[in-house]
């Protein structure tokens, strides 16, 4: 059974494609963004003394952590219209829900690091005589910064990953502009493989950068 | 200047059910060298935790230097409660000073940056003045030469003595050593002990909770036996390490009975 | 802002979603099994010694790993029956592609576990006359089973939440439910709630058994 492989279409309408990378990589470095401040605040609040901050941060972050992705891109774009009234565009809902989605992870990167510190750092900073922002600002924070960039960098990788879900918002990403190509030449394993190679080319330059960066940050600390 | 440093008076602490400290009272003069010894678990440490509020006083009082510590309070049930303010405690922390067991050095920190910490974020010195100070510090114990090296590259003994340079730093009244040789190698004991001798000579008060019998007969003035949460036998090194007239003093001590002072 | 909540369309059609709820279940269990079972070929693959299986073992996971899950479905779907000649259902397809997705995942737990235990293990084993499968039978993996557990768990709840992908290939799983009664009855907030809802009670339960198996672990040793 020999395929007639034809990657003109692909040629053709190369441009498409390239609209759709750069789509992506659009959506991926804004939603990694407001990722990391949504992340903080929740960190933040995680790490705060008073239930009344903590226990709704958890439930934010449970939330996120045990619910698929693909909901949170329906909602955004189906439901929370109707709650608020104003219409989305596939853009800002996928966004929205990629950064929320990401926020919560990164919550849990952001407490993670912190709370890794054991507490004889706590202590021999208490001893010395400094206040809450002064542990924090000169030995907590900065070794817990270490601790965070491996599983920060994993996280972003898994949300540059999860744009590709934008695309069933008709969001102009990877995967979408693949299926508009696709409709126009009827060639589904030239544009799918096509498209997989992109992505895979895309994705693996990234976590090799990031082993490379990982590396390098861990032997100086 | 007060002659009397600290007062501890009537002192619990409770942890939930556990009541580990039962009622202490205790003066420390100026000058004076107390070593405090006694079975794990007898909240020796714990005592010494309480005196620059690293654990906060269930009951009783701590005065530092002729002011008592925190501020009363009437509880709902008309009790008395304690409440300790942070900027209060943080002052209190400047001026005594702590050696750890597990030293707690700063690990992304070098050895003269974990010396200099204390006395630029708290003490706010330039860092000119941090650095020449800290430098005299590590030198005073020794470690001129390791004033570069990560804490990750020292010996347990060279780190505990950077962890008594960076309480020397700050220039304290008092002295809390928290058991300063337990977690070393026994050939590292020494050089610590003798940093610690060292600064007994130059008159500073000093607290020290120890395993090192021997030792704490040379260094203290005054030994106390700590058992059940409070003091069991009290007085001079001779009085409570050689002659103990207390039967859980003796149980204690013959447990030791290699060691000859 | 007012609105009525109606989750009236939500109780009528329960059932439609209930079906939705087995047809998850059904993906996830088998995907999950047969990705196991390929996975551990794959991880023994990974540590052999022999390179053009090691090397295809390693090409094979990266692909997987460094491309979006909902790619490799689109692809098995519409790309794949093209060499295979023959249309996939969408269950198959969606089926095919989760299972070599976990595959790869598992390949590599199988293959961290393996590689975790030290050489002293397989020495004495061999010392004893042992050949390379006895012993990794009898010692090697029974020791490193415990050690993959938690691994494998969140495999689990990763997998849980990516079925919800085999919607866009109109698998009739829980998260196509929702959509189709959130189109048919214009309620997509009651809907599209329920539905994240739904995925919450039945991946929570997951990973909070999860997290208390990982504690008890670490303790053990």
């Amino acid at each position: 059974m020999s395929y007639q492989w034809d990657f003109s279409g692909i040629l053709r309408y190369g441009d498409m494609l390239l609209i759709g990378l750069f789509g992506t990589v659009k959506i991926a470095v804004i939603s990694i963004v407001l990722g990391v401040v949504v992340g903080l605040l929740v960190a933040l609040l995680r790490l705060s003394s008073n239930p009344w901050a903590r226990k709704p941060a958890g439930a934010f972050i449970e939330f996120y952590r045990n619910t698929p992705p693909i909901v949170h891109f329906f909602w955004f774009f189906y439901a929370l219209p109707i709650l608020i009234c104003v219409n989305l565009d596939p853009f800002a809902a996928a966004v929205l829900a990629l950064s929320t989605q990401s926020g919560a992870f990164y919550a849990e990167v952001f407490r993670g690091g912190i709370v890794s510190i054991e507490r004889g750092q706590w202590e021999g900073a208490k001893a010395l005589g400094m206040n809450y922002q002064m542990m924090m600002r000169r030995i907590i924070v900065p070794q817990a910064l270490r601790r965070m960039v491996a599983p920060f960098v994993e996280r972003s990788f898994e949300l540059t990953k999860t744009t590709a879900l934008a695309s069933t918002l008709a969001y102009a990403e990877l995967l979408y502009q693949a299926m508009q190509v696709n409709s126009i030449t009827f060639r589904p394993m030239e544009v799918y493989t096509s498209v997989a190679v992109l992505f895979f080319v895309l994705l693996f330059t990234l976590s090799t950068l990031m082993r490379l960066v990982e590396h390098r940050l861990s032997r100086v600390g | 200047m007060a002659d009397t440093l600290i007062r501890v008076r009537d002192l619990h602490k409770r942890f939930g059910e556990l009541h580990v400290l039962r009622g202490v009272t205790l003066d420390v003069h100026r000058g004076e060298r107390i070593a405090i010894v006694g079975s794990s678990g007898s909240g020796k440490s714990t005592l010494l935790r309480c005196i620059n509020f690293m654990e906060l006083p269930t009951e009783g009082t701590v005065e530092l230097d002729g002011k008592v510590l925190g501020n009363e309070r009437r509880g709902r049930d008309g009790q008395v409660i304690r409440e300790y303010g942070e900027s209060e405690l943080c002052s209190v922390r400047e001026r005594v000073g702590m050696v750890f067991q597990q030293f707690n050095l700063f690990p992304h920190m070098t050895a003269l940056e974990n010396v200099m910490e204390g006395l630029m974020t708290v003490k706010r010195l330039s860092r000119r003045a941090a650095r020449d100070r800290a430098n005299a510090q590590l030198t005073k114990v020794g470690l001129q030469d390791k004033v570069d090296t990560y804490p990750g590259k020292l010996s347990g003994g060279q780190q505990q003595r950077v962890a008594i340079a960076r309480a020397l730093a700050m220039d304290p009244e008092v002295l809390l050593f928290d058991e300063p040789t337990s977690s070393l190698d026994p050939e590292l004991v020494g050089e610590v002990l003798s940093v610690i001798r060292a600064l007994a000579e130059e008159g500073r008060t000093m607290l020290l909770v120890t395993h090192e019998l021997g030792f704490a007969y040379h260094f203290a003035d005054r030994v106390i036996f700590f058992a059940d949460g409070r003091f069991y036998e009290t007085g001079t090194p001779d009085a409570v390490l050689k002659h103990p007239q207390k039967e859980r003093t003796q149980a204690f001590l013959a447990r030791f009975s290699e060691f000859t002072f | 802002m007012e609105y009525t909540w109606d989750f009236g369309v939500v109780l009528a059609n329960f059932p439609v979603l209930l079906r939705g709820v087995l047809l998850t279940l059904e993906l996830w269990a088998i995907a999950l099994a047969l990705g196991l079972a390929l996975g551990l070929g794959l991880g023994l693959a990974r540590v052999s010694r022999r390179a053009w299986l090691n090397g295809t073992a390693i090409a094979y996971v990266e692909i997987f790993r460094n491309t979006p899950v909902l790619v490799q479905l689109i692809w098995f779907f519409f790309a794949f029956p093209i060499i295979l000649g023959h249309q996939l259902t969408p269950f198959a397809a969606a089926v095919l592609g989760l299972t070599l997705n976990t595959s790869a995942y598992c390949a590599e737990i199988f293959r961290g576990g393996i590689q975790s235990i030290a050489r002293g293990q397989w020495e004495g084993a061999r010392a004893l006359g042992m050949t390379y499968a006895m012993a990794m039978r009898r010692i090697v993996l029974p020791q490193v089973l415990k050690r993959m557990l938690p691994a494998f768990t969140n495999r689990g709840i990763e997998l849980a939440k990516v079925t919800s992908l085999a919607s866009v290939l109109a698998v009739h799983e829980v998260m196509y439910q929702g959509r189709l009664l959130s189109s048919t009855f214009y309620r997509p907030l009651e809907v599209l709630s329920v539905v994240a809802f739904i995925y919450f009670l039945l991946i929570y339960p997951g990973s909070y058994l999860s997290a208390r198996l990982e504690r008890r672990l670490a303790t053990r040793d």
